[in-house]
């Protein structure tokens, strides 16, 4: 069991337009907790900083501040190649995400190799075939020796999640999981995600533009506007009653079935402007606080201005 | 735009996945990502690999079931005949014997320019790019001087700065080799700079590959292709780059190749003197191993793009496509009601996809 | 040029009038390749005129073929191998698009039906600004335009679509992805055409600027009275917008129905499991995802339960 604790999370990225330098934060000051068996689901549209946020989790990227802290169970800290074991992600274009060039049985042995799971040659071969089962892709067999394009879009993500298991991860970033797969598809890839977090006790990290996904598929919702974290709680509190503006506008902006009667769509469009992301709601506090300084400080000064 | 493919598309459901994946393997063994990097056989390539395999048994064997090139007889500028089959030079020495060790000698020197300038442009293209960066920015800042120096003049500098006891076999293929690389090297980089930002690579770093290990494998099959058609390039470059350099008197000193026989044709006045046995046979193998060279990379150009590989089933397929739907319209134009050729074929076209 | 009479059509579209636009019947697609794929089969529909129809379908399924042969843009060795598809004119003229000859079916295109291809908002030409792209676009279909009337048209198409007729300057690279994309539609719309076939115009573009641009789209319906085809995979968001709904399988359209018929009593199997795929943002949670029903052993049970959800 592996936990993480994410702190006060700062990316700046320097922007060089002809000889000037500019400086474009990403992420600001974002702190989340991942814990085992629970599923946190990050909720932003594009440019919000929730990719950076993955990046930054899987080491691809350097904050500018703050610190990922992750935790085994004896509260010894998770560092080196021991990171890369624990913390594991999925990405969002399984066509993407697989190397035309080699077999699926690369794809899942390799990281049993490089983390020593398995020794001999014929050991990684059952472990492959065993990896494969478990994501529902059967006869393993046949699979194994297959290259990525003879797969479909939703097995070949069925890989990627065997891959990204393959080390023995505690903790599960996925990015986009579903957003490219066909929408018959969606559910099965998400029911596999659950399936396997339940017996593994995964913690994960679901980061989406799906508000209805993100309600049915995790138990905490993190709702990120341009860096900073906007709003967060319980999955149904966030999407049944939402405080802040922004997520009140995502709310209304995603095609809900249960609303057939066009109301949303002969209303005038929400300017979105003077949406202020200085502030956040925070449902398990069940208060205002103030968004983009340190955790620390967003408790005592946001009080004042949610009154004001 | 519009999808010429359906029959590919990932099929819908996930119940019929594992029908498909049934399917698939009875129609045949998965191919391995290795055979995929093989050209298919066209005319062409035969042609191609047939001329550059019969000049390389030539150039290796040749020297072995002819004469001395060097021998001198009385007999100078003889037509081809029965005893010397193309013929002796002015000095009387065999043209055929000359052009055997001649051509392998340009061969020795084409194989060793073409590793040593794809060795350069692999490691300043590839390891620059992904590396990123600093070692990036000096990688290219060197390529694009190598690029911009002009190739051929360098090459004679340099030629004639060395002395010409110590101008041997090596240094003319290095010589070649730095002035050849630069461009090749280029390419790569902007190949390795898109399949570095790729997934797959992001992926294999996450799982905890090293970085030579995603190199090499990860990134480094993706650009074999490539890479493959720039050593075959770098090869027909080195070979006539050399014959250049002999043709003018700066060659290797202690070598015979094509470039040095075609130097003393020139210099016994073999063209004046109507003896075409003598500058006719190197010429013909120089082009005649570049065009087999060019045939076999105009195959590899379709892996790197395999549009081009489908281009004239396509265009095949196009016509035929067309054909119909004009019939289909004309029929439209003359009466309302379908003629019964075109219900027949809608009826051919269903029983086929329902199989 | 005729807003007035337009907009009372317009009201009357909606007060449940059924002329129809254009007619497909019994349409057959296949791609001559070794062995023949019939990509679109027997398909007949019915557009009537200010109507969304939307044609739901996942990748593969012939949807975006069926548009581009309605338009007759599928390129070969893709072949219309039987049917018809007929186009009734405002002023009562049938066209057989279907004989239509090389110039008669240019007129046709863009005057008559206009296409919002997938990713158009990567479509436009980056070296050019829009104002010259939507001249070019209106001197190739209308010959002869006076120059004022060119930019005042620009203008007022750019206007229609939400975007400020300041842009018109701009290049490509200047705008947002919901920017270009209303570009693209006012380009589309740039001949005022009776029928709009939009192929995932929305795909691409997050939640918001999704929404702003279906808001347009409905209400440049309602003002222009123009039939849509709406063209995407994401059934909620058709359920939302479209008067009625096809939904293809196969090649095949399996039903087709008003929207709330549609949702309320879906009567094909892969209609029911395609709306199951979408969890429902305000319904009650249900328990699809997080029970462990894993999808190859109860493939059915999301659908039931989203039934019982509903009931």
């Amino acid at each position: 069991m592996t936990r993480v604790h994410v702190s006060d999370l700062v990316k700046d990225y320097s922007i060089r337009t002809g000889l000037r330098r500019s400086r474009l934060r990403a992420v600001d000051h974002v702190s989340l907790d991942l814990v085992p068996g629970r599923t946190v689901a990050l909720v932003g549209e594009s440019g919000s900083g929730k990719s950076t946020i993955a990046k930054i989790l899987t080491r691809m990227e350097k904050p500018t501040s703050g610190t990922v802290d992750v935790r085994l169970d004896d509260d010894t800290p998770v560092q080196g190649s021991l990171y890369r074991r624990q913390v594991q992600m999925v990405f969002q274009d399984p066509f993407a995400s697989l190397n035309p060039f080699h077999s699926i049985e690369h794809h899942v042995a390799r990281p049993l190799r490089i983390h020593q799971r398995t020794r001999t040659a014929q050991e990684t071969h059952e472990r492959v075939v065993e990896m494969l089962e478990r994501v529902n892709l059967t006869p393993a067999e046949d699979i194994a020796p297959r290259r990525p394009h003879e797969l479909s879009g939703g097995q070949r993500q069925r890989v990627a999640i065997a891959r990204a298991l393959a080390p023995g991860a505690q903790v599960l970033i996925a990015d986009e999981p579903v957003s490219m797969l066909d929408v018959s598809i969606r559910l099965g890839v998400l029911n596999l995600l659950g399936r396997l977090q339940r017996e593994d006790r995964l913690a994960v990290l679901y980061i989406t533009h799906d508000l209805a996904t993100a309600r049915h598929f995790s138990d905490e919702i993190v709702v990120l506007y341009r860096g900073r974290v906007v709003e967060r709680g319980p999955a149904d509190a966030v999407i049944l009653d939402p405080h802040h503006d922004y997520t009140k506008l995502l709310a209304t902006a995603a095609p809900d079935p249960e609303r057939v009667d066009r109301v949303s769509l002969t209303q005038e469009g929400t300017d979105r402007g003077d949406i202020d992301n200085s502030v956040c709601y925070d449902h398990f506090a069940g208060e205002w606080q103030e968004a983009g300084v340190p955790a620390a400080q967003a408790r005592g000064g946001a009080a004042a201005r949610s009154t004001s | 735009m519009t999808n010429l493919s359906p029959a590919n598309e990932p099929s819908l459901v996930d119940e019929a996945e594992a029908e498909e994946v049934a399917r698939d393997r009875a129609g045949g063994a998965p191919r391995s990502g290795w055979r995929m990097l093989l050209p298919t056989m066209t005319p062409w390539l035969a042609v191609g690999l047939v001329l550059v395999g019969v000049i390389t048994l030539f150039g290796i064997f040749g020297p072995y079931l002819v004469g001395d090139p060097r021998q001198i007889r009385d007999i100078g500028l003889t037509p081809p005949s029965a005893d010397f089959l193309l013929g002796t030079t002015q000095t009387g020495q065999d043209v055929l014997a000359q052009l055997a060790y001649a051509t392998r000698g340009s061969l020795q020197i084409g194989l060793l320019v073409g590793v040593l300038a794809t060795a350069l442009s692999a490691f300043f293209g590839i390891y620059g790019a992904y590396r990123g960066g600093f070692a990036d920015e000096a990688f290219s800042l060197l390529s694009n001087v190598f690029l911009v120096i002009p190739g051929l003049p360098l090459v004679i500098v340099i030629s004639g700065f060395v002395p010409r006891e110590s101008r041997g076999l090596w240094t003319i293929a290095v010589v070649l080799a730095v002035t050849s690389w630069a461009a090749s090297a280029r390419v790569l980089r902007a190949q390795t700079l898109s399949v570095r930002n790729r997934d797959y690579v992001a992926a294999s770093k996450v799982s905890g590959e090293k970085p030579w290990r995603v190199i090499v494998v990860e990134i480094l099959p993706n650009l074999l292709p490539v890479i493959a058609s720039q050593f075959v390039f770098a090869v027909i470059a080195a070979i006539l780059g050399e014959a250049g350099l002999s043709f003018i008197g700066l060659g290797a000193s202690n070598s015979a190749t094509l470039g040095t026989m075609l130097f003393y044709a020139q210099n016994g006045f073999a063209l004046s003197l109507g003896a075409w046995w003598w500058f006719v046979p190197p010429g013909l193998v120089i082009a005649l191993f570049g065009m087999g060279l060019s045939l076999i990379n105009f195959s590899i150009d379709e892996i790197i793009n395999p549009k081009l590989k489908n281009l004239r089933q396509h265009r095949r397929r196009a016509r035929k496509a067309a054909r119909l739907e004009r019939e289909l319209a004309r029929a439209h134009r003359r009466s309302r009601p379908q003629e019964p050729d075109a219900v027949r074929e809608a009826d051919g076209a269903k029983e086929v996809s329902a199989r | 040029m005729t807003t007035t009479l337009v907009q009372d059509e317009g009201t009357a579209a909606r007060g449940g009038r059924t002329e129809p636009v254009l007619t497909v019947s019994d349409l057959t697609v296949v791609y001559e390749v070794e062995q023949p794929v019939t990509a679109v089969k027997d398909a007949s529909l019915t557009l009537h005129r200010g109507e969304i129809l939307g044609l739901a379908g996942e990748s593969g399924c012939g949807k975006t073929t069926l548009a581009y042969a309605v338009n007759r843009l599928h390129r070969p060795p893709a072949r219309i191998a039987s049917g018809s598809i007929t186009f009734h004119d405002r002023d009562g003229a049938d066209v057989d698009v279907l004989a239509l000859e090389d110039s008669a079916l240019r007129a046709f295109r863009w005057d008559k039906l206009s296409m919002v291809f997938q990713g158009a908002m990567n479509a436009l030409n980056p070296v050019t600004t829009v104002r010259a792209q939507l001249r070019d676009t209106l001197l190739a279909h209308r010959p002869g335009t006076p120059r004022a009337e060119v930019r005042r048209r620009s203008e007022e198409v750019l206007t229609r679509v939400g975007v400020d007729p300041r842009r018109l300057g701009s290049y490509a690279h200047e705008l947002s992805g919901g920017m270009r994309q209303r570009v693209m539609i006012a380009m589309a719309m740039l001949l005022e055409p009776q029928i709009m076939i939009m192929d995932e115009p929305t795909t691409a573009l997050d939640v918001v600027v999704q929404r702003d641009i279906l808001r347009e789209i409905v209400r440049l319906r309602d003002e222009l009275d123009f039939a849509v085809v709406f063209i995407t995979h994401d059934l909620p968001l058709l359920l939302e917008i479209s008067d009625r709904i096809a939904v293809m399988l196969a090649g095949e359209i399996v039903e087709l129905d008003t929207a709330q018929r549609l949702y309320r009593e879906a009567r094909h199997p892969y209609t029911r499991k395609l709306l199951g795929s979408f969890p429902s943002l305000s319904g009650e949670r249900g328990g699809f995802i997080r029970s462990g029903v894993d999808d190859f052993a109860d493939a059915g049970t999301p659908v039931q339960n989203g039934q019982e959800d509903r009931a």
